[in-house]
């Protein structure tokens, strides 16, 4: 218990003073966390629920759209600012920016964690392959859907507020830094307490047996219901930093990007181990290292290397770091080995 | 007449998805894995047939060359990722063909470019009801040699050694195995089969339409959709739905713009699964 907190202090400080160690990495630090983020709510319905979702990405976009279109919409006309270079004509003082960014990240946690609630009772009856497809084409559908939609700059794409001129350069970055840090801290805390309770069981137990765990009277729909608009919430808030972090929200390659943030998702938690708390946050760490050290090498190639390696993570390492290191090491998990009776066990061809 | 132009244009098109639910269906009632990359296979069969035509060979020739080389490309792809999925759990196969769809994406677009392309078989139009109704002969065309191949596959897996294989390893895979039939061939056939039928379609499909690396995600979705409504081995469901799912995706167009085309396809895929969920929960089951 010391140790943890020591490790969760070290953490921390290490998170506060990051910006300023490194100041040319801001924008990858905030990645990261937003990485982090994204990997921990994917694990609470691909891990523990065993619900493997490719529809995560629906909320992370949604929140990307609704944030901005708040920031926006507050105070100047949301269709002439999309129409083409609202930012331009359009300017949001230092006051009217964070307080529109403040209610647009409320509305971007909230709404799509509502949406969840409704949409969820009709998909989460889905199960196993069927909701993955299912979710799947959800969030394509929304990718397709919202770029045709005029108010939120169709195909063009949307433009979001650009930062206000503070006296110090160094401010965006650094603003843009600690809302995800902050996010991804409350992320890890909530997470963590849902995990210490009778919810996670709940959960754990619908990934193992979902019949079994309805005829032990669980209510399994209210449990995965209320665990995907966890994950929602999350996504939205993740969804709307990252909207202001890049400045440019387009439909199919920024927000509901099924193909970059939809995949690396799931392959982050599945890197790092699913149904652990900590796999995803190492997975998300080693991914993100790896992205960032050879996309530059494989330019253009990115892709190509990205097909590569889902296919051989998927493939030879599917329990991921955890995993492997528990197998190793089960002594550490709390799980109580006989020594005697390791030595006994004969692996069965 | 524009409803009647949809409904044939419609049709004709949903011949062509059936072929592509079909393969889809013979691997997932086969092997139990659901392919992603089904959608690019199509595509790449496309290219095969274009660059014959960018080389002044007909590109309907295509539509023999192209499921030869296809198959070959399909028993690579089975040995080097497919046999290790083929036992898992479905969501690894879904990863991991997700894993195939993105990198042949990209390959594709290295090898061909990012352009939308056609290759122009020369075929002229055919005009009906006074004018008012314009079909092109390719699209006949296409059809035609749809259904000459899906015809010729189903007697091929009536008759056929290779077909009762594949027909009695889907029915019981260790079963198979005990009476002598080598199941590990079974599956790469299958496989390549399946990418051949693939072929043909992308071959069909680049000389009706057009193809571009990227547009391979949303054959695969139709072709899955397909195969759920109509359920596995169900043949004439899988043309059946396959022509239905063509007709609505041209009303879609005409009704809703050609920019909700694609969403419109996905947003149907996830209300049949809904439609169907809430019909079977009345009995307390689930979609299996």
């Amino acid at each position: 218990m010391k140790n943890n907190l020591i490790l969760y202090g070290a953490i921390l400080v290490f998170g506060i003073a990051a910006p300023f160690i490194f100041p040319a990495f801001k924008v990858q630090l905030s990645i990261l966390c937003i990485l982090i983020i994204l990997a921990i709510t994917w694990n609470v319905q691909g891990g523990e629920m065993g619900y493997n979702t490719f529809g995560n990405i629906l909320f992370y976009g949604l929140g990307m759209y609704l944030c901005a279109s708040v920031q926006v919409g507050m105070f100047f006309p949301l269709g002439e600012w999309t129409e083409g270079g609202g930012e331009k004509t359009f300017v949001h003082t230092p006051a009217q920016f964070f307080q529109g960014f403040a209610v647009g990240l409320a509305v971007a946690a909230v709404v799509p964690a509502i949406i969840a609630g409704l949409i969820g009772y009709s998909i989460l009856g889905l199960r196993g392959h069927y909701f993955a497809i299912c979710t799947l084409g959800l969030g394509v559908a929304a990718g397709e859907i919202s770029g045709g939609i005029e108010i939120i700059g169709a195909g063009q794409g949307f433009t979001t507020p650009p930062f206000p001129n503070v006296d110090r350069l160094e401010a965006r970055g650094e603003f843009f830094y600690f809302c995800s840090f902050i996010v991804l801290v409350f992320t890890f805390l909530a997470v963590k307490a849902i995990y210490s309770t009778r919810f996670k069981l709940v959960l754990n137990a619908i990934r193992d047996n979902e019949d079994k765990a309805e005829a032990m009277g669980i209510q399994t729909m209210k449990y995965k219901i209320i665990g995907w608009m966890i994950s929602a919430f999350f996504c939205g808030l993740a969804g709307g930093i990252m909207g202001g972090l890049v400045g440019y929200i387009d439909s199919t390659d920024v927000a509901f990007d099924g193909r970059e943030m939809g995949v690396f998702m799931v392959l982050m938690a599945i890197l790092g181990g699913k149904g652990t708390l900590w796999g995803p946050v190492i997975g998300a760490t080693l991914f993100h290292i790896f992205k960032e050290g050879f996309w530059t090498f494989f330019l253009g190639w990115q892709y190509v290397a990205l097909g590569v390696l889902i296919v051989v993570i998927v493939i030879y390492f599917p329990e991921g770091i955890m995993g492997w290191l528990r197998e190793k090491y089960p002594e550490r998990f709390g799980e109580v080995v006989d020594e005697a009776d390791r030595k006994a066990q004969v692996t069965l061809k | 007449m524009l409803t009647l132009q949809a409904v044939l244009d419609g049709l004709l098109l949903g011949i062509l998805f059936a072929l592509i639910a079909y393969g889809m269906a013979l691997q997932w009632g086969v092997m139990n894995i659901i392919n992603i990359a089904q959608g690019d296979l199509v595509i790449l069969g496309g290219y095969i047939a274009y660059f014959m035509y960018l080389y002044g060979i007909h590109p309907a020739w295509g539509v023999i060359v192209s499921p030869i080389i296809m198959y070959f490309v399909g028993v690579v792809i089975y040995k080097l990722v497919i046999n290790k999925v083929v036992d898992r759990d479905l969501f690894i196969s879904i990863l991991a063909t997700f894993g195939i769809s993105i990198l042949f994406m990209q390959l594709m677009n290295f090898a061909f470019g990012a352009d939308v392309v056609l290759a122009n078989s020369g075929y002229g139009t055919t005009m009906l009801f006074d004018n008012s109704v314009t079909l092109p002969n390719s699209k006949i065309f296409s059809a035609f040699i749809s259904i000459v191949f899906a015809i010729g596959l189903v007697i091929y897996m009536k008759k056929s050694k290779l077909g009762r294989a594949i027909r009695a390893t889907a029915q019981n895979a260790r079963a198979a195995k005990i009476l002598g039939v080598d199941t590990e061939k079974v599956y790469a056939a299958t496989f390549g089969i399946n990418a051949a039928l693939c072929g043909v379609a992308g071959a069909l499909i680049s000389i009706t339409f057009t193809i571009h690396p990227y547009m391979g995600l949303p054959y695969t979705i139709r072709s899955f959709m397909i195969v759920i409504v109509a359920g596995l081995g169900n043949l004439p469901g899988v043309a059946m739905s396959g022509m239905g799912l063509g007709v609505f995706e041209e009303f879609a167009d005409y009704i809703l713009g050609t920019e909700f085309r694609i969403g419109s396809v996905f947003l149907l895929l996830v209300l049949i699964l809904v439609y169907r969920r809430f019909k079977l929960s009345r009995k307390r089951e689930y979609l299996k």
